[in-house]
């Protein structure tokens, strides 16, 4: 028997009485599943405030979190992929990369600009998950040349946000050049002695790992990405037994000497700000 | 019997009928001469005719072939001495990355190399070719000890990929292929690569920067294996031999595309069919390439380096 008896039946009110809740208003923290409230999450730099888990983010946020004032120039935007291989697997590549444009109305999984934080020149080249899994293919290594390429010329220290499953593979061979493309323009940056921060975020693996990724002057994380050159799955695979509790999350990287240290994102902006004005002095 | 596979079944059932024939005449004594040498004209004829239309997961079968000589062998043939050196000086000796100093017509240079063992048991030993930190680690070093004594570095690449293992993972897989690629790309003596098996992904590639990098005929060379794309795109391994002519992993494709500096000829069916012949053609192109190289000014071999690397790449601007 029911507490409460339903009166009249059916759904009465008229549709243009109809309320909406607009979508992405409420979002469950997915990790603690505490409803957390949009506002909420902009104010805490999308981290729960519940339990502390970074929500992933794209370059959009880290810029709108990083830059003063959300204030920047984009660098380099009018790069779009090729299809070098006329690659076709369940889909065509070309259709792939179109409905991603629809979808995430970015060019590509990179995006990179000029600004400053705490009144210090900055450039950042900030990936997107949201573009095929935050893949790199020629484009990224092409953006991310560019800038180094733009940070040398003008003197301006560079920020790599990582955030990838590795390689795309329909450029394959194109997308493993990138590799040897993107740390061979490093290497001229390292010459240049012009500092470069690379902040990995949640996830790093794969062939962004092998590269630029690993390679920053300081090289730190945001807390619990998951950072590895393989993925988990791979590796159970290979080994035949459980993996670790912890295994590739960025504090087992740190605690294995790969990482400088590990920042919340609510004070990276401060922490990279004191790092540059170290540089500078 | 030698191992072939199902596309070179024509060129198996000659050999055989050619043995079986040879071995009436051992035993009736009767002149079979002329039957043999009909054979060996039809055998010539099927080789050139398999061989000539491989497609892209056949060559991946062949740079696989179990008789195919790896980096030790080739140093064999090739050199006229050789002192191999070991270890990472901080956490092992990495078995499936071997190098040293060897001496080519007298010229000595840096050789690294991915190892594979022969039989089950070296297999085991040399990690099937997986190389973990320690090994990439270990060439670095080497390079670096070459590039001190103004020595050339030369690799040999045959790799399934990095080992995915969970040591590896501790000890920074990524961050010992990265350091490689950084390191290589400005590495102040020539560098010369040779893909002489598989070349997968950054396994491969962590030894793979160099001022010139080759592909013998019958190798790959791609960001994944045949068989992981398949798994990865079509979640199974049945596509690999589709997967396999999507990469475009062969050395006709990575040479029109510009992402290697040219192709080794193999003899005929494979490096595994005339070994001596394979390391005859290799050493004739590195002191071929050697003495080019040698005449450049370091600083512009190096700038050259990095902007070939820096032009690959397809990107459309709009």
């Amino acid at each position: 028997m029911a507490w409460f008896k339903r009166e009249k039946k059916g759904i009465i009110t008229s549709t243009e009485d109809k309320k909406e809740a607009p979508d992405g208003i409420w979002n469950k923290c997915p990790n603690c599943k505490k409803p957390l409230h949009y506002a909420e999450q902009v104010e805490n730099k999308y981290v729960c405030h519940y339990c502390g888990y970074h929500l992933r983010i794209g370059s959009k946020e880290y810029f709108s979190i990083l830059f003063d004032n959300n204030q920047f120039t984009e660098l380099f935007n009018n790069l779009r992929s090729g299809d070098p291989l006329q690659f076709e697997d369940t889909k065509k590549y070309t259709d792939r990369l179109k409905e991603s444009y629809a979808k995430t109305g970015l060019n590509d999984a990179i995006r990179s600009a000029h600004g400053k934080i705490g009144d210090q020149e900055l450039v950042i080249a900030c990936m997107d998950f949201n573009f095929i899994g935050g893949s790199m293919g020629s484009v990224v290594g092409e953006k991310i040349a560019r800038s180094i390429t733009y940070c040398i010329d003008n003197k301006i220290p560079f920020l790599m946000i990582s955030k990838s499953g590795g390689a795309r593979m329909m450029e394959a061979a194109f997308s493993l050049m990138q590799m040897a493309k993107t740390s061979a323009m490093l290497a001229l940056l390292s010459r240049a002695k012009i500092p470069y921060i690379s902040l990995l975020t949640d996830p790093t693996t794969g062939g962004v790992t092998a590269s630029y990724a690993m390679l920053g002057d300081i090289t730190i994380s945001e807390p619990g990405a998951l950072i590895g050159f393989a993925g988990p799955r791979v590796i159970k695979e290979t080994i035949k037994k459980d993996l670790p509790k912890g295994f590739q999350t960025a504090e087992f990287v740190l605690e294995h000497g790969f990482l400088d240290f590990i920042v919340d994102r609510r004070e990276m902006k401060t922490k990279l700000a004191s790092f540059l004005t170290m540089m500078k002095n | 019997m030698e191992i072939s596979f199902d596309f070179e079944k024509p060129v198996a059932d000659l050999m055989h009928q050619i043995e079986k024939v040879k071995q009436v005449e051992d035993k009736t004594k009767v002149d079979m001469t002329a039957t043999v040498a009909e054979l060996e004209t039809k055998l010539q004829q099927a080789k050139l005719q398999v061989y000539s239309n491989l497609s892209g997961w056949q060559k991946v079968q062949i740079s696989r072939h179990p008789n195919r000589p790896y980096t030790l062998q080739y140093i064999e043939m090739m050199c006229d001495d050789f002192i191999e050196l070991h270890g990472d000086r901080t956490v092992k000796d990495d078995k499936a990355i071997v190098g040293g100093f060897a001496s080519i017509n007298g010229e000595t240079v840096m050789l690294i190399g991915h190892q594979k063992g022969t039989n089950t048991k070296l297999r085991q030993y040399r990690n099937f070719g997986m190389a973990n930190p320690e090994g990439y680690r270990k060439a670095l070093r080497l390079m670096k000890l070459a590039e001190k004594f103004n020595k050339p570095v030369i690799t040999f690449i045959d790799t399934p990929g990095a080992y995915p293992g969970l040591e590896a993972e501790e000890r920074g897989q990524g961050e010992a292929i990265a350091r490689n690629l950084l390191e290589m790309s400005v590495l102040q003596v020539p560098v010369l690569c040779f893909v002489v098996g598989e070349g997968a992904s950054g396994g491969a590639l962590g030894i793979g920067v160099g001022d010139r990098v080759y592909m013998l005929e019958n190798t790959w060379y791609s960001v994944i294996s045949p068989e992981s794309c398949s798994s990865i795109l079509w979640r199974s391994w049945d596509f690999k031999e589709r997967a396999a002519d999507k990469l475009k992993l062969t050395s006709e494709d990575m040479f029109k595309n510009k992402l290697i500096d040219g192709i080794i000829p193999e003899p005929l069916g494979g490096a595994h069919h005339d070994p001596q012949k394979m390391a005859d053609t290799i050493k004739a192109r590195i002191t071929e390439d050697l003495a080019i190289l040698r005449k450049k000014e370091i600083n512009n071999l190096v700038d050259e380096r990095i902007a070939k690397f820096r032009g690959m790449g397809v990107v459309n601007e709009i």
